[in-house]
C-alpha cells in the first residue's frame, strides 16, 4: 500500500466498533428518550403502503441479498488474490528444484564449482535464490521502521497529549499532505537528490543502496505510524493521566511513565503495520537501492528487494515459462509476509481494545 | 432521490455502451513495437519520423528489454519485437508451436560498449578481463593497470538483451556479480557511471558516444589483437571497425515479428531498412547497415 | 531526582517532540520545494497539451495525462457502486455478527496487500484469466486477453476498494442513530431508511472517500506497469464509433487501448529515455504535474469533507 494514509488504518485501532455506540449522538439524547433497537421490516405499516406488503417484503430480501453479495467483495477479493497467486507459485514449487531456492552453483574462470546465493532466473543455469531478496527486503524495512518508528512516535505522542489544538490542526494536514505524495514521486527524488546527499555525508561505494531506500520509504511511513500513535493514546483514558498528575508528576512523566506504557499495544502494532508497508513498498526501492541480488547485511550496500525483483522482471516473462513462475512464487512469499505481520497487528489491536473497555 | 436514480441507470447504460460498442472498433491502422531499451531510442524516432510523413498510421512503442519484447511476442501482444540479441532456440520453438513462421531481420548494427568515468586512467581492456570483472573475479582497479580502488559495476536487467549478450559472448555463461548493480536503462548506465570515479558499465555505443563524463574503452579481442575502439576520430561510431569485425563487441539489432509482416506493417519495415530509415540509425549514432 | 531537574527534563522533552513533528513539515517542504523548483520552468501552457517530441527531450505530456484522467474516472466507475454497496451491507444490515467481523478483517488485509501483488493479479487474473476466457467466449483473437486500459483500472479498482469502503463506512456510522430510529418508528424497512435517510447524510463523506480514492489511483504506478501502460503513444486512447441509425461519428474513450500515464512516464523517463540527462526537466515538470494533481484533490477532499460535515444533521 503506497500514498495515502487512509482511515483503514485507523480502522484497526479504533476502540470498539459498534454501530450502537459509533452512531450515538454527542450529546447523547434520542427522540423519545429511549434507545431500543427497533426491528426492521416485520412492523405494521401506518400509512398505506403503495405496494403490497407482501411484495415490498420480497424486494426487500432480494435487496439484502444483493448487498450480502457486495459485502462479500473483499472477502471474494482477498480469496482470488490468494488463489491466483499461489496457484502459480506452487508450479514454481514443483518445476525448480527446492534446493535453488537457497542457492545453486555457478562455474569459475578454471573450471571450478562455486556455491552461489543469487536471483539471476535468466541464463543457461537460472539461479533462483530467494535469500538475497528477502534479506534485501530486511535490510531496506529494518532501518525504515526504526527511522520512521522514532519520528512518528515522537509526532503521536506531541500530537495527542502536547499539542494545542491549533497546533493540532496545523499538523494533521501536513501529515496528511506527506502521506499523499505519490510514491513514484518520493521515489524519483531519492534517485535524483537524496541519494547525492547522501553520498556526499556517509561516502559510501554504492550511490545507491539500501539507506537511501530506507529514508525514502520512511517518508511513507512516518504518517502510518504517526496516526496510529495519535489515535492509541487519544484512546487511553483521562483517568490514568489525572491519577498520575494528582501523584506530582510532571507532564513528561505523565506521558513516558503511564500514556504511553498503557498505549503499548497500539504502538507496538503501528510499528507492525509500518512493518508490512516497509516490506510491500515497490516503487521507492526499485528507484533508489541499485537493484543488486547480492547476500549482504551492510545496509550501505546496494540491495535488491522482492517487490523490486517483480516490478522489474515481470514485463519482460514469456506467459508460463519456470521465470514467469518463480516471480509468482515471490510475489506469495511477499503476500504471506505481509498478511502475517497484519493478522499480528489486528490481533494486539484487539487486545488492548479488550483491556481499554474496562 | 429520482434524479440520482436516473443518474446511475443512465451512468450503467453509459458505462455497457463503451464496453460493448469498444470491440467492434478495432484497432485499425495501429503498429504495435516493443522491446529492446537499446533500440529503444531508435524505434521512438523511427516511430516519430515515421508518422509525420504518414499520419493515418499510428505506431506504438514500449521499452523495458529485449527479453520484454519477445515475451511480447511470443504472448501475441506486440507485432514487432525489438531485440538486441538473437532468439533463443527455446524461444523460436515457441513460436513454431504457435504455428507462426519466424520472422528476422537486422535493422542496424551496434558497437556495444564499455564505459567508465572519463577521470579513470584505464582505457584498454581485453575481453577476457571485462568477463572477469563483470563476473566477479577482478574486484580492484589496479589489476587491470588502474588506481588501487574497488571497482563498481554497473549492469542492465535480467529482461535485457545486451545483458543476455554480454553474459553469453562476454561472460562465457557464467552468472554477472552478486554486487552488479542493475539499472533500468543504458542512459542511467551513462548517469551513474559519470558519478562513480571507480565504476563501470557497458551499453549501446548511442547512449555514450557524446555522454558527458564517461569515456569508452578500447578493446583487445585477445591479449596479443590490437586495441580497438568504436569511435573513430570524430567522436562517433566508426563504421569500418563494425563492418569489418575487428572491434570486439559488433552485434546487430534485430526486429522479430510473428510470420511475415504485410501491408502497413511492411510498409514500415521496408522504410526502415530504406534510406530515410538508415539515416536515422545514423543520427542517433548507430551503425547502418552496410551498403550493398 | 529534584524537582527542578524534572521540570527541566519536562521542558526539554516537550521541545524534542515539538521539534520531531515539525521536522516532517521540512521533508514535505524538501520534498515538494525541490520538485516545484526544479519543475516549474517545465511546466508551460504547451507542456500540458503537446505531445512528446524529439525523442521525448521536448514537447509535452498531454497524452499521459489524458491517459491518467480516463483511467481513474473507469477505476472509481468500477470502485464506487461496489464499495458503497459492500459498505452499506457491513454498517446497516450485517451488525456485530461473525460476517461482519469477517468482512472487516477482509477489508484491513487487502488495505495492505503490496500494490506489486495487485500488478501480479491484475496480470494474472484480469489479463489473462478474465481476458483470455473473455477471447474464448466471444470468438475473438486476442482482443481482450492484452493489457489494455480497462485491466489497469479494475486492478486499480481492487486497489482503492479499501478506501472507499472505510471512508463510506464511517461516512454512515456519522449519521446519529435516532434519525434511523425514527424513521424505523415511522415504519419503513430497512432500506427506506438507509436511502431516504442515512444515504443523503452521508453523501458527502462518500463522495469526499471517492476523491481520496482517485488521488491514490492516480498515483500509483505498481499496479498498472504489466496492465496497459506504454513508453510512447502519442495517439489518445480513443476511436470514433459510428452511431447507428443516426449515422454521426462520436469520439469514445476505447478501454480496450493502450495508454500513456503520468506516474508511469515518470519511470519510464528517469531511467528509459534515451539520455536521462538531458530529459531531466521534462522529468521534473511531469512530477510538478501529478504532485499538482494529487495535491489538488487531495485539498479539494480535506475542504469538502470540513465544510460539508458542518452540515450533516446533529440530532
Amino acid at each position: 500500500m503506497e500514498g495515502l494514509v487512509t482511515k483503514t488504518d485507523r480502522l484497526a485501532p479504533r476502540p470498539a466498533v459498534s454501530l450502537s455506540s459509533r452512531t450515538q449522538p454527542p450529546g447523547g439524547g434520542a427522540v423519545g428518550g429511549e434507545r431500543r433497537r427497533v426491528p426492521a421490516a416485520k412492523r405494521p405499516v401506518l400509512s398505506a403502503p403503495r405496494r403490497p406488503a407482501r411484495l415490498r417484503r420480497a424486494a426487500e430480501f432480494l435487496l439484502e441479498k444483493i448487498l450480502f453479495l457486495h459485502g462479500m467483495a473483499a472477502i471474494l477479493l482477498i480469496a482470488l488474490i490468494f488463489v491466483f497467486l499461489f496457484r502459480e507459485a506452487l508450479q514454481a514449487l514443483h518445476r525448480i528444484p527446492l534446493d535453488l531456492w537457497w542457492g545453486g552453483t555457478d562455474t569459475d574462470w578454471d573450471g571450478k564449482a562455486v556455491f552461489v546465493q543469487r536471483w539471476q532466473p535468466n541464463g543457461d543455469v537460472p539461479k533462483y535464490s530467494l535469500v538475497p531478496l528477502v534479506l534485501g527486503s530486511l535490510l531496506v524495512a529494518v532501518p525504515a521502521v526504526v527511522i520512521a518508528g522514532l519520528i512518528g512516535l515522537a509526532t503521536g505522542i506531541y500530537l495527542a497529549e502536547i499539542a494545542s489544538r491549533r497546533v493540532r490542526d496545523l499538523i494533521k494536514p501536513i501529515i496528511e499532505l506527506l502521506a499523499g505524495i505519490p510514491t513514484i514521486v518520493i521515489g524519483f527524488f531519492c534517485l535524483v537528490t537524496l541519494a547525492t546527499l547522501l553520498q556526499g555525508i556517509f561516502h559510501t561505494r554504492s550511490r545507491l543502496n539500501a539507506v537511501v531506500g530506507a529514508v525514502g520509504v520512511s517518508f511513507v511511513i512516518i504518517p502510518v505510524i504517526a496516526s496510529l500513535v495519535d489515535d492509541t493514546l487519544r484512546a487511553v483514558p483521562g483517568y490514568l493521566r489525572e491519577a498520575s498528575y494528582a501523584m506530582g508528576a510532571t507532564r513528561w512523566e505523565t506521558i513516558s511513565r503511564v500514556v504511553v506504557p498503557a498505549g503499548v499495544s497500539g504502538v507496538t502494532a503501528a510499528l507492525i503495520l509500518g512493518m508490512g508497508r516497509a516490506l510491500g513498498e515497490t516503487m521507492i526501492v526499485l528507484l533508489a537501492t541499485g537493484n543488486a541480488s547480492q547476500v549482504t547485511f551492510n545496509p550501505f550496500e546496494s540491495v535488491r528487494t522482492m517487490t523490486a525483483t517483480i516490478a522489474a522482471e515481470l514485463g519482460s516473462v514469456p506467459q508460463g515459462g519456470d521465470w514467469y513462475a518463480s516471480l509468482f512464487l515471490v510475489g506469495a512469499v511477499l503476500f504471506t509476509i505481509t498478511f502475517a505481520l497484519n493478522l499480528v497487528a489486528e490481533i494486539v489491536v484487539s487486545r488492548m481494545r479488550r483491556k481499554l473497555a474496562l | 432521490m429520482k434524479i440520482s436514480s436516473v443518474a446511475r441507470t443512465a451512468f450503467a447504460a453509459a458505462s455497457a455502451a463503451i464496453l460493448a460498442l469498444a470491440p467492434a472498433a478495432a484497432l485499425a491502422g495501429s503498429i504495435t513495437v516493443k522491446g529492446s531499451d537499446t533500440m529503444v531510442v531508435l524505434a521512438q524516432r523511427w516511430a516519430e519520423e515515421y508518422m509525420k510523413k504518414n499520419p493515418s498510421v499510428t505506431i506504438q512503442v514500449t521499452g523495458g528489454g529485449s527479453g520484454t519484447g519477445i515475451a511480447a511476442l511470443l504472448n501475441g501482444t506486440t507485432d514487432f519485437a525489438n531485440s538486441s540479441r538473437p532468439m533463443k532456440p527455446e524461444e523460436k520453438v515457441q513460436i513454431q508451436a504457435a504455428k507462426k513462421q519466424l520472422f528476422e531481420v537486422p535493422v542496424a548494427l551496434d558497437a556495444l560498449s564499455v564505459v567508465v568515468h572519463k577521470d579513470n586512467p584505464v582505457s584498454v581492456l581485453t575481453l577476457t578481463q571485462v568477463g572477469k570483472i563483470y563476473s566477479g573475479y577482478i574486484n580492484n582497479w589496479k589489476q587491470v593497470g588502474g588506481p588501487d580502488a574497488p571497482i563498481v559495476r554497473y549492469s542492465r536487467e535480467s529482461s535485457s538483451g545486451t545483458y543476455s549478450f554480454v553474459k553469453d559472448e562476454v561472460l562465457k555463461g557464467r552468472d554477472y556479480a552478486s554486487d552488479c548493480q542493475t539499472m533500468s536503462g543504458t542512459s542511467e548506465i551513462a548517469e551513474v557511471v559519470a558519478r562513480d570515479k571507480n565504476g563501470i558499465g557497458y551499453g549501446g555505443v548511442a547512449y555514450f558516444a557524446k555522454a558527458p563524463g564517461v569515456k569508452i574503452v578500447s578493446i583487445k579481442k585477445t591479449d596479443s589483437a590490437p586495441a580497438i575502439s568504436p569511435l573513430g576520430p570524430n567522436g562517433l561510431p566508426d563504421y569500418q571497425v563494425v563492418y569489418s569485425h575487428s572491434y570486439g563487441l559488433f552485434r546487430p539489432l534485430y526486429v522479430y515479428a510473428a510470420g511475415q509482416p504485410e501491408g502497413e506493417k511492411k510498409t514500415y519495415l521496408d522504410w526502415i531498412l530504406g534510406p530515410d530509415g538508415q539515416k536515422i540509425v545514423e543520427q542517433v549514432e548507430y551503425i547502418p547497415l552496410p551498403k550493398k | 531526582m529534584s524537582s527542578a531537574v524534572r521540570r527541566r527534563l519536562d521542558r526539554l522533552a516537550t521541545v524534542l517532540l515539538g521539534l520531531v513533528a515539525f521536522s516532517i513539515l521540512g521533508i514535505v517542504l524538501g520534498i515538494l520545494g525541490d520538485i516545484f523548483l526544479k519543475g516549474r520552468r517545465t511546466v508551460t501552457w504547451e507542456f500540458l497539451t503537446q505531445i512528446p517530441l524529439d525523442g521525448m527531450t521536448r514537447g509535452g505530456v498531454f497524452p499521459a495525462i489524458f491517459g491518467t484522467v480516463c483511467i481513474v474516472v473507469l477505476m472509481i466507475m468500477m470502485a464506487l457502486p461496489l464499495g458503497v454497496l459492500a459498505a452499506i451491507y457491513m454498517v446497516e444490515y450485517a451488525g456485530q455478527g461473525r460476517i461482519a467481523r469477517v468482512i472487516r478483517a477482509a477489508v484491513n488485509n487487502l488495505a495492505g496487500v503490496p500494490s506489486i501483488v495487485f500488478g501480479l493479479f491484475g496480470l494474472g487474473f484480469f489479463v489473462l484469466f478474465v481476458g483470455r476466457n473473455l477471447d474464448r467466449v466471444t470468438g475473438r483473437d486476442l482482443l481482450f486477453g492484452q493489457p489494455a486500459m480497462l485491466w489497469a483500472a479494475a486492478t486499480l479498482a481492487v486497489l482503492v476498494l479499501p478506501v472507499v469502503i472505510v471512508s463510506t463506512a464511517e461516512a454512515l456510522m456519522a449519521v446519529p442513530r435516532s434519525l434511523r430510529e425514527a424513521a424505523f418508528a415511522l415504519g419503513a424497512t430497512r432500506w427506506q431508511v438507509v436511502r431516504g435517510v442515512v444515504l443523503p447524510q452521508a453523501w458527502s463523506g462518500i463522495l469526499t472517500g471517492a476523491i481520496l480514492s482517485v488521488s491514490r489511483g492516480a498515483g500509483e504506478t505498481a499496479p498498472i506497469l504489466f496492465t496497459g501502460c506504454a513508453y510512447y503513444l502519442p495517439r489518445l486512447p480513443v476511436v470514433r464509433l459510428t452511431v447507428p441509425l443516426l449515422g454521426i461519428q462520436v469520439p469514445m474513450v476505447n478501454p480496450l487501448d493502450q495508454f500513456m500515464e503520468l506516474s508511469y512516464h515518470i519511470f519510464i523517463m528517469a531511467t528509459q529515455s534515451h539520455n536521462t540527462m538531458l530529459t531531466r526537466p521534462i522529468q521534473y515538470g511531469t512530477t510538478l504535474v501529478l504532485v499538482g494533481l494529487t495535491f489538488t484533490l487531495n485539498l479539494v477532499a480535506i475542504l469538502a469533507r470540513r465544510r460539508l460535515s458542518r452540515r450533516v444533521v446533529k440530532a
